[in-house]
C-alpha cells in the first residue's frame, strides 16, 4: 500500500493557478461566465461588448460542445474570440484556456470573458484561473435554480438574474429567488438586469468597473 | 457529469506516481470523498472501469471512503454536521453554515505491485 493523499482535480488546480498569475502578471480581469444553456450569456456578452468596447481591451473566449455560432456572434461586434469546443466534455477546463490566452495574444489590462459551456453543474468544479465565476440566471428557469444546482450559485461570487423584461409575463418569485441564492451562498452579490431591454445593466458596469480598477 | 474528468484526473495521478515510486501495476485505489464534492460515487465507479482499461489500473478495484460534511455555523457558532450545501444549521435554524469538511476529493491510497 502507498500512501498519497492527492487532490484528483490537482492538475487542473495547477494550471488554473498558473493561469491567475499571468492574469495577475498582465493586470487582466479574467471572469469566467456559467449558466444552463440559452441564459443568456452570449446576448449579454454582445451587448456588454458593444457598450464598453471604447472602455476597455476586450477579448473573449467561448467554450460549447460543438459550432462556432457563439464566437462568430462576438467577432461580428469586432472583439476578438476564441472558440473552444468541448466534443462530449461539458466544461471547460484550465489547460484549455491556458491554451486560449496563448493565441489570444491578450493585450495587458484588458478585460477577458470566458463563456463556459452551457450547464449548470460540471463548470463548478473545474477552476480555470478566473477572478470570479459570475453565474447567470434568466427568470424563465424558474426561482428554486439555485437550490437545485447549489454548487454552481455556491462557487459564484456574482448572480446575474438576466431576462427580467419578461417577468410580467410569468409567475416567477424574485424574492424567493433571492433568498434561495443568498441561502447557498450568504455573500453573493445579485444583479438584476435584462440584455435584451438594456435595464440594470448600468449597475453591471460599475460592477465590471470597480473590479477593473484594482 | 464530470465523472470522466474526474477518472481521467485519477488515472493522470496513478501515472505520475507510478514514474515516481516504481510501480508496474495499481490493484486498488482508494478515494475520499465528501457529499459537497458534486461527485457521484456510482457514477464514478462506472467511468472509472472504462477509463483504466488498458492502463496500468486496468481491473483495479475502486474504494471510496465517504467523509461527512462538516461546518461552522455563523450565526451560533457551532460545529455542525452539514448534508447538503443550503442545508440550515440543526442548532439554531439559520442559514450560512461556514463549511469545513465534505469538499474533499482525494486519492488517500493505492495498492500497488
Ligand atoms: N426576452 C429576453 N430574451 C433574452 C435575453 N437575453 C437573451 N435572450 C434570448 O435567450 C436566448 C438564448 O440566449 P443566448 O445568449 O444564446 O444564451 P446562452 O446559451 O446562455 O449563451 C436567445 O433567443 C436570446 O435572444 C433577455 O434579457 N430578454
Ligand atoms: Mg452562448
Ligand atoms: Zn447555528
Amino acid at each position: 500500500m502507498v500512501q498519497i493523499e492527492q487532490d484528483i482535480l490537482g492538475k487542473n488546480d495547477q494550471y488554473a493557478a498558473a493561469n491567475r498569475s499571468w492574469f495577475r502578471a498582465k493586470g487582466i480581469l479574467a471572469l469566467n461566465l456559467v449558466s444552463s444553456p440559452g441564459s443568456g450569456k452570449t446576448s449579454l456578452l454582445t451587448r456588454s461588448i458593444q457598450d464598453l468596447k471604447g472602455r476597455y481591451p476586450l477579448a473573449v473566449i467561448e467554450g460549447d460542445q460543438q459550432t462556432s455560432h457563439d464566437a462568430d456572434r462576438i467577432r461580428a461586434t469586432g472583439v476578438s474570440a476564441l472558440q473552444i469546443n468541448t466534443g462530449k466534455g461539458c466544461h471547460l477546463d484550465a489547460h484549455m484556456v491556458g491554451h486560449a490566452i496563448e493565441s489570444l495574444g491578450l493585450a495587458e489590462k484588458s478585460l477577458l470573458f470566458i463563456e463556459n459551456v452551457g450547464n449548470l453543474v460540471c463548470p463548478a468544479a473545474f477552476d480555470l484561473g478566473e477572478a470570479h465565476k459570475v453565474a447567470i440566471l434568466s427568470v424563465t428557469e424558474g426561482e428554486d435554480k439555485p437550490l437545485k444546482y447549489p454548487d454552481m450559485f455556491h462557487a459564484a461570487d456574482l448572480m446575474i438574474l438576466n431576462k427580467i423584461d419578461l417577468l410580467p409575463y410569468l409567475d416567477f418569485d424574485l424574492a424567493l429567488c433571492l433568498d434561495y441564492a443568498r441561502r447557498v451562498n450568504p455573500g453573493i452579490e445579485i444583479l438584476q438586469v435584462s440584455a435584451r431591454s438594456g435595464e440594470g445593466l448600468d449597475a453591471w458596469y460599475g460592477w465590471l468597473a470597480a473590479r477593473m480598477a484594482s | 457529469m464530470h465523472e470522466m474528468s474526474i477518472c481521467e484526473g485519477i488515472l493522470q495521478v496513478l501515472e505520475k506516481e507510478a514514474g515516481r515510486q516504481g510501480f508496474q501495476r495499481v490493484k486498488g485505489v482508494w478515494l475520499e470523498i465528501g457529499p459537497l464534492a458534486g461527485v457521484e460515487a456510482e457514477a464514478l465507479r462506472f467511468c472509472f472501469d472504462a477509463v483504466v482499461r488498458g492502463s496500468l489500473a486496468e481491473g483495479a478495484q475502486l474504494e471510496i471512503i465517504e467523509i461527512p460534511g462538516q461546518g461552522v455555523c455563523l450565526q451560533c457558532d457551532q460545529s455542525v454536521p452539514v448534508r447538503q450545501r443550503f442545508d440550515p444549521c440543526p442548532v439554531c435554524g439559520g442559514y450560512g453554515v461556514r463549511i469545513t469538511h465534505g469538499e474533499e476529493l482525494r486519492i488517500k491510497e493505492l495498492e500497488v505491485e
